[in-house]
């Protein structure tokens, strides 16, 4: 089946399966930085945006977002970059794989709170799981990048 | 890995309704969270996204929620965090995460009665009323007590008045199910108090919310109607917990939260 | 070389890979694989233990686009063990590609290779197989002795004596004494002793278990893995493929986290036969139950500590008992059950006497294999809390016991066999934890509210850094014609950072800046050898190869400038990117030194290369302390604070060391508060997702602090040790400890919960009445 959406401010028309997954969509047309690390909704690797906001591209079937606008890191590079550089000067990308996902809920948050305290910031974050850095170094990230004290 | 055969998105109720009834099969789609994990075999698969039914509405007397209202949007917005101390949001709270949150509908989280639903339990204790498409408008307790059968929820109700509530739940990790969640609400003489994640899905303790509106609510009556409401319902075994410890904790929760309560100030 | 001269060594410098891997750059192993290969899905046992008595493949094969499916009848006869161990490896070779018996709930059945993952899926739900369903043993303490013999066949063998005696479902047997126990403990004026049991974890990286191969232009067998082993794969494959090692190539791309189970070779030998029977490049990516179920876990184990001391809080005597569950397959078996006691006892050395025995036992579950810490943490854990214990018998401050006993530089311990601490700031350690948490003000505990209790809970931990004696890795360095510099090495970041980290040192030695270096790294065809990233190694092995290395090209570099400049070496330098005279009178650039040298007329290739292996494993240390808050009436525990205070020696990257420490800490706390593989009565693993087996979220680690004592180490690269792995060992007794500093109950089998915590409370306020 068909679809036409708006994949990083390209419209473009794509052939999905009707059980298809965004997630498998996204990679299957090489948008990469999409990562899958668990089948159960848990971990938000997938993060993505639809319609600007944070979702799970894993859990969104396909045919749900005709018409609509996607987003994912490959179309915010400037933004992106920017955080990246605060990340990696910390250290806090380790292996890299929650990263993307993780950058995507940072920059959705920014764009959604305003002068969050450390304790908006953890709360908004808690579904980017991540095994290697132990939380805390992203936290000093996010409060260098936003200018939180 | 589940299967269906289409997927359409009606954009008004009967027509909706009559491709649910169509065939045995045919299932109304919310987050997709659980149907991934799921091996259903869907025949065709109804999206509500053009019924506009995402919404949430101050009316005279009422607070209307459509049923695509996503929990984060139940949240974060204005409404839930004015009224009844803010319970609907705790709610949700540690479900997850944001982007969950963004992707699962209130309407999807009831119809469900799921038993580890923490949205559930505070609805109880909400004058809450559920709309569906064929059976009509019904208090949420009764919908809860009903038998499956295939309707659509469309919206929920909630009275608009100034009754105090609270949330409380206990998790091993922040983000996980919770082990046993409670909520309390008061309206003048009137308590109501419900506990969910038992792991059966939320009941009300109707003899010890019944106490509580009889008694001057010493230390002592608030103690003695937490254990009424541990004794009165039941509670079993899982991974997350014994049956043994969730009636204990019952007890705890449920008197801390008559004592939240009878803290908060009237609006 | 003094730290505060140095220009790359002891910065925070930014990984090589950080930007590409943050933005989401397709490098990982399933982002590089060919888009036509074929996928491969495994069928998994339903049974914990069985015997396939017949496989009908007629239905699945018929399935349009399914290229082969392969059964046990299909695959070499030679056992082998998917160990990452250097060889001869110290592991049972009790594993074949496909078996006739299953045992345990996962194991594989057969490998289906089809042109898109629904086919290969749909196929694999025609497969028919009959199995005889055998009684499994699934209980570790049941499994000594057992009816149930995990391992019947005859053919197991093992490449010398570990202590296998597979009848008794005896993995490895270990038993290391020094002195007289028995005599010592009656000589003590205390002795306590208690039974812990730490708990199987799952590394839970976030990268599942993937590989992809296909043949080269050669006929070649190339492995793409995500692994943390590639020349053992290597070997590996040769022997489960019954092929030479020189006809296959194994690389590592970027990869997301091991934590050790990489360590394993779990998926490579399935795309790898499918390969080399199709002759079509094959891609095979776990998913997350499958990683959970079919891969490995930390040995869950039962340790019996003793400790007798005297009145002045000298422990004399240590006794350790231990039972590991080492699963369906042995891998690890015997070297997890040797750092038990390997990496604990050292920590004491006033005592007389030590003896540490232990068993590791097989299941059918799921294999146990390497999780960082590798037994350290699990004797962390029974020791740190026994002795915890023998201080409140004694009325002695912890921390004081701690500074009585330990081991300091300069000094040996019973088991160390004479050889001398080089270097050790653990001392200073506990003193700055106990003054970063608050010791003074916390110790034992304080109300903290309606119903609450906070108190403070300590522990330390040693490692090693690399394996003595075995652990060997080789560096090449390289001075490019374009006066550039390429590092080829064998070591596997997973996001540590040691691509990085070993280009500082280089960069360091050579006068240069860490952009003039390119790492090319973990190619079999390329790489000087290295075991691959365990063991606390890469630092400290690869590490000193690297400045042994950097030096043997510095010196030649000198030597050609020297010449090219026509001064006796002796007056040669390098300074600022060129070879200067010491006069400064005449100088050449590396750049036209290298084109010079290397291109025409020069006909000198400038390589630096050298191999190291050290006699010694110096240990880094780490204290650590932990603030809990305990609701009494609940028994939930929360965490508030950690404190870690660590010694790796010479810190050489501080943003990546602090990384690893607040990582292996946050891991810890998962052990210790939130994580635990289950099984159901059947041997089905009940915590396969997720959902259900919970690694800490950001709301559940309280505050971590993590400070560094650098201490300098002779033997390491720049006086630096490792750290990998000793962060991950404080938090299961710390926490412990402060949870009964809180409340009075000590819980022994992990994770702590809040029901453990409630129930104890509640028995103890029985026994009040």
């Amino acid at each position: 089946m068909q679809i036409k959406v708006t994949i990083n401010n390209k419209l473009v028309t794509w052939d999905v399966e009707k059980d298809e997954f965004l997630a498998d969509t996204l990679r299957s047309h090489g948008l990469l930085s999409v990562k899958k690390a668990c089948e159960t909704s848990c971990c938000g690797l997938c993060t993505v945006w639809l319609e600007d906001k944070p979702v799970l591209s894993c859990s969104i079937l396909s045919l749900r977002i005709h018409g609509k606008k996607i987003t994912t890191i490959e179309g915010v590079p400037k933004e992106a970059e920017e955080f990246a550089r605060v990340l990696t000067a910390e250290g806090a990308e380790q292996c890299g794989f929650c990263s993307p996902g993780f950058i995507m809920n940072v920059l959705a948050m920014k764009n959604e709170l305003v002068n969050p305290s450390e304790e908006e910031i953890i709360h908004y974050l808690t579904g980017n799981l991540c095994r290697c850095t132990g939380y805390m170094g992203q936290l000093r990230a996010v409060k260098t990048y936003l200018g939180v004290l | 890995m589940f299967t269906l055969n289409a997927l359409v998105q009606p954009d008004n109720l009967a027509e909706t309704y009559q491709i649910l009834s169509d065939k045995r099969n045919n299932t109304i789609l919310g987050g997709c969270a659980f149907l991934k994990m799921g091996s259903k075999r869907i025949g065709t698969a109804i999206d509500l996204t053009n019924l506009k039914l995402d919404y949430i509405k101050e009316q005279e007397g009422f607070i209307e929620i459509g049923a695509m209202t996503s929990l984060r949007e139940l949240e974060t917005h204005k409404l839930f965090n004015e009224y009844f101390n803010g319970v609907l949001p705790k709610s949700v709270h540690n479900i997850i995460g944001v982007q969950f949150r963004n992707g699962v509908t209130v309407g999807a989280s009831v119809y469900a009665k799921y038993g580890f639903s923490d949205l559930l339990t505070a609805l109880l204790v909400l004058d809450t009323e559920v709309e569906l498409y064929k059976s009509g408008r019904m208090s949420l307790v009764d919908f809860l007590n009903r038998p499956k059968e295939k309707d659509i929820l469309v919206r929920l109700w909630i009275k608009k008045t100034d009754r105090q509530a609270t949330y409380l739940s206990l998790r091993k990790s922040a983000s996980d199910y919770a082990v046993l969640n409670v909520a309390v609400s008061k309206l003048g003489e009137q308590w109501t108090v419900a506990v969910g994640a038992r792991p059966s899905k939320a009941a009300i303790a109707f003899s010890a919310s019944a106490a509580l509106a009889q008694g001057n609510l010493s230390v002592e009556e608030i103690e003695d109607a937490a254990q009424g409401a541990s004794e009165e319902l039941s509670f079993g075994t899982n991974m997350r917990g014994t049956a043994d410890y969730r009636k204990a904790l019952c007890r705890v929760l449920v008197k801390r939260g008559i004592m939240e309560v009878l803290q908060c100030k009237l609006k | 070389m003094k730290k505060l001269e140095m220009k790359s060594v002891g910065h925070s410098i930014r990984k090589i890979d950080g930007m590409a891997i943050a933005t989401g750059k397709p490098v990982y192993t399933e982002d590089l694989a060919m888009s036509n290969a074929l996928v491969v899905k495994i069928l998994r046992s339903p049974h914990a233990f069985a015997k396939i008595k017949s496989i009908d493949l007629s239905r699945a094969e018929a399935v349009e686009g399914v290229e082969c499916i392969l059964t046990f009848q299909d695959v070499p006869s030679e056992r082998f063990t998917l160990a990452g161990q250097s060889y001869p490896e110290p592991s049972p070779y009790d594993r074949l590609i496909l078996d006739q018996i299953v045992r345990y709930v996962g194991d594989e059945v057969a490998i289906i290779a089809a042109v898109d993952e629904k086919t290969a899926v749909q196929a694999m739900k025609r497969i028919k197989v009959d199995y005889e369903v055998w009684k499994p043993v699934l209980d570790f303490e049941q499994a000594l002795g057992h009816a149930t013999v995990v391992h019947p066949e005859e053919d197991l063998s093992c490449n010398f004596d570990i202590g296998l005696q597979k009848e008794k479902n005896i993995a490895s047997s270990f038993i290391e004494a020094v002195g007289d126990v028995e005599e010592e403990f009656k000589r003590c004026d205390v002795v306590v002793e208690d039974v812990y049991y730490p708990q199987a974890q799952s590394h839970a990286m976030m990268e599942s278990y993937r590989a992809y191969t296909f043949l080269d232009h050669t006929g070649r067998l190339v492995v793409v893995s995500s692994t943390q082993i590639p020349f053992h794969i290597r070997r590996q494959l040769a022997r489960a493929l019954q092929i030479p090692a020189s006809k296959i190539r194994v690389m590592k791309p970027r990869i997301g986290g091991g934590f050790g189970g990489k360590q394993t070779g779990a998926v490579e030998v399935f795309t790898a036969i499918v390969t080399l029977k199709t002759g079509k490049p094959a891609l095979i990516v776990y998913d997350r139950k499958e990683t959970f179920t079919s891969t490995t876990s930390r040995h869950a184990m039962r340790l019996k500590v003793r400790l007798g001391a005297d009145q002045e809080g000298l422990i004399r005597a240590i006794d350790m008992e231990v039972l590991s569950d080492t699963g369906a397959y042995g891998e690890h078996a015997a070297t997890v059950l040797s750092c038990v006691g390997h990496y604990t006892l050292p920590l004491y050395n006033k005592t007389r006497a030590v003896r540490i025995t232990g068993n590791a036992v097989y299941t059918n579950k799921m294999s146990a294999g390497a999780f960082r810490g590798y037994g350290a943490t699990q004797g962390t854990f029974a020791l740190e809390s026994t002795v915890n214990l023998l201080a409140e018998r004694l009325g002695m401050d912890p921390t004081e016991v701690r500074l009585k006993n330990i081991s300091k530089e300069g000094e040996t311990f019973l088991t160390g066999q004479g050889v001398l601490l080089g270097s050790s700031s653990l001392d200073r350690c506990i003193k700055k934890g106990k003054e970063l948490i608050g010791w003074k003000d916390k110790f034992p505990r304080r109300a903290s509210g309606e119903n609450k209790v906070r108190a403070v809970g300590m522990a330390i931990t040693m490692q090693g850094s690399g394996i003595a004696n075995i652990g060997t890795a080789s560096i090449e360095i390289r001075l490019n014609d374009d006066g550039n510099f390429t590092l080829l090495t064998g070591a596997t970041d997973m996001g540590t950072g040691c691509d990085t980290i070993l280009s500082q040192m280089a960069a360091e030695i050579l006068e240069i800046p860490i952009e003039n270096i390119m790492v090319n790294a973990a190619d079999t065809d390329s790489s000087p050898y290295d075991p691959g990233s365990y063991a606390s190694s890469t630092t400290y092995v690869a590490g000193t190869a690297t400045v042994k290395a950097a030096e043997d090209l510095k010196k030649k570099i000198l030597e050609q400038g020297a010449k090219l400049l026509g001064v006796a070496l002796q007056e040669a330098e390098l300074n600022g990117l060129a070879v200067r005279t010491l006069n400064g009178d005449r100088e050449i650039s590396l750049v036209k030194l290298a084109e010079l040298t290397i291109l025409g007329t020069g006909k000198l290739q400038l390589t630096g290369y050298a191999t190291h292996g050290s006699a010694v494993s110096p240990p880094p240390y780490v204290a650590g302390f932990a603030e809990v808050e305990i609701d009494q009436e609940t028994g939930k525990v929360e965490l508030i604070n950690y404190v870690a205070v660590v010694d790796c020696g010479t810190v050489i990257n501080p943003n990546l060391a602090r990384m690893q420490a607040e990582g292996g800490i946050a891991q810890g706390i998962g052990m210790a508060l939130y994580e635990e593989v289950r099984y159901d009565d059947a041997g089905t693993m009940a915590t396969n997702s997720f959902m259900q087996y919970k690694i800490p979220c950001r709301k559940d680690i309280g505050h971590v602090h993590v400070a560094f004592e650098e201490s300098y180490e002779p033997t390491g690269p720049f006086g630096a040790k490792s750290i990998g792995e000793v962060v991950a060992n404080t938090p299961p007794p710390a926490i412990a400890h402060a949870v009964y500093n809180a409340v009075g109950v000590r819980v022994n089998r992990l994770p702590i919960t809040s029901e453990k915590v409630f129930l104890g409370i509640r028995e103890s306020s029985k026994d009040l009445r």
